[in-house]
């Protein structure tokens, strides 16, 4: 029984000779981004500090951050580079649209109830 | 697909479970889909989170005073590193699971045990920090005063760095507070309604702050408010005495499900709800690592000739490792 994992990560960049030299690639790189975020997360240089977008310039960096290294862990250490495309796009497509709709509905009233704290007339913090 | 071995004998029985839709077999089929839902849990907890924090966007905690504790290093204000250390931990252990797999890919079942093992020990690691961490956040360190309306007031002076700038330094209520003697006493069931529970007592009066804060000139309170700089707002002398004469009610310190000396106890409320919730998992998650890595070492595995049972626990590990990077970045980060 041959290795026949997918072996290359970056769209065919790196490759690796073996899944073991993969995995060892894979954690390199979610420790290189871990220690960014860390760095940034302490320094918070004054550069990012403005608003993109809506949001601080540092927090989109940290939510991307994110999300590249969630993509490494299901793709590599959850073996979703090896399973059947149906398989992704079933798991992934569906937790991805219904995680933004909730996470657009939820921060959208958020928004709303801190207005009506702000420019209406209830002030009691509960 | 040789990557997943599966020999259950039910090869060619199409309705026991002998076909294999996606290439996957029955067993990491549903370990997915429970991933999927357990996905689906966990972003409404944070979205939930991330509702309170925007309804309270200017005067939500700031993690990073929150969180600045290292075991062994008292004193020091240390933000992020304990938290980037545990997840180090949490995506090393899962380093050693995915290895794990490999080896059982390869039936070397000395390997399996061993790298197993390490994953075991990784999250033990991991959820005794979390505990760490939770002392540490329930203990609190500065103590801090709650308002009539349910606000935190905190206490701190200026003092000149070694830049020779003038820099806000916290001062904890303990250090300045006259401590008058008092009458009151815990009411408990024996020695009072016995249908009426009460919690434990502030450990300071309200008056007891007021005089510790008149005898002390220098020392001004700070508000949950965020300004412009996102920074809490401090209070000039007068409205510090004002603030706390007016609306001072009681002494809090640390954190509970009630009060919240860092801020709004919602924001104890949901750390302690998902970083518990998270730390449930990972605790399931060591104690099924723990059955396995026994089934590993009787050679159950071995006989059945597939450690395709190591696979389906290790994608649990690595989904609870998924939703730490997640807690990680919105809890400490952002």
């Amino acid at each position: 029984m041959a290795d026949t994992h997918k072996l290359e990560i970056f769209r065919g960049l790196i490759k690796f000779k073996s899944n073991t030299q993969k995995i060892w690639g894979v954690l390199i790189l979610l420790s290189i981004v871990t220690a960014v975020e860390v760095v940034l997360g302490i320094y918070k240089p004054e550069a990012l500090e403005s608003h993109i977008l809506g949001m601080k310039g540092l927090n989109w960096i940290f939510i991307i951050l994110t999300i590249v290294k969630a993509y490494y862990i299901t793709w590599d250490f959850m073996h979703m580079r090896d399973e059947t495309p149906g398989l992704r796009r079933a798991v992934v497509w569906t937790g991805v649209f219904l995680i933004c709709y909730l996470v657009f509905i939820l921060l959208q009233e958020g928004g709303y109830v801190y207005d009506v704290y702000d420019n209406g007339f209830i002030k009691r913090d509960f | 697909m040789s990557t997943t071995v599966a020999t259950t004998n039910t090869e060619g029985k199409t309705w026991s479970g002998g076909n294999e839709p996606l290439k996957a077999s029955y067993g990491k089929m549903m370990m997915w889909f429970f991933i999927v839902t357990d996905a689906l849990t966990f972003s409404a907890f944070l979205a939930a989170y991330g509702f309170s924090r925007f309804k309270f966007i200017d005067s939500w905690p700031i993690a990073d005073e929150v969180f600045t504790h290292v075991p062994f290093l008292h004193g020091q204000e240390l933000p992020m590193i304990y938290v980037a250390f545990m997840t180090f931990i949490l995506i090393m252990s899962s380093v050693t699971m995915v290895l794990a797999v490999d080896a059982g890919h390869h039936m070397k079942k000395n390997k399996v045990t061993w790298y197993l093992f390490l994953t075991i020990i990784g999250g033990i690691i991991f959820v005794g920090s979390q505990a760490w961490e939770w002392a540490t956040f329930i203990k609190g360190d500065y103590g801090a005063v709650q308002t009539k309306g349910g606000n935190i007031l905190q206490f701190g002076e200026y003092k000149t760095n070694e830049n020779g700038e003038q820099e806000f330094k916290r001062v904890a209520v303990k250090d300045f507070v006259i401590v008058s003697p008092t009458e009151r006493t815990n009411h408990e069931r024996k020695n009072g309604l016995w249908f009426v529970d009460e919690g434990t007592l502030p450990p300071y009066q309200i008056k007891d702050v007021v005089a510790g804060l008149e005898a002390n000139p220098n020392i001004l309170v700070r508000t949950q408010i965020l300004n412009e700089e996102r920074e809490k707002t401090i209070l000039s002398r007068e409205e510090s005495l004002a603030a706390i004469k007016n609306n001072g009610k009681r002494v809090v310190e640390g954190a509970n499900l009630e009060v919240n000396e860092y801020g709004s106890p919602l924001f104890a409320d949901f750390f302690f709800f998902i970083t518990g919730f998270h730390g449930f998992h990972v605790l399931s998650g060591v104690v099924i690592n723990i059955i396995i890595w026994f089934n590993v070492i009787l050679g159950t595995y071995e006989r059945r000739k597939s450690y395709e049972m190591v696979e389906k626990v290790g994608l649990y590990w690595h989904f609870v490792d998924l939703v730490w990077v997640f807690v990680f970045t919105f809890f400490y980060l952002v």
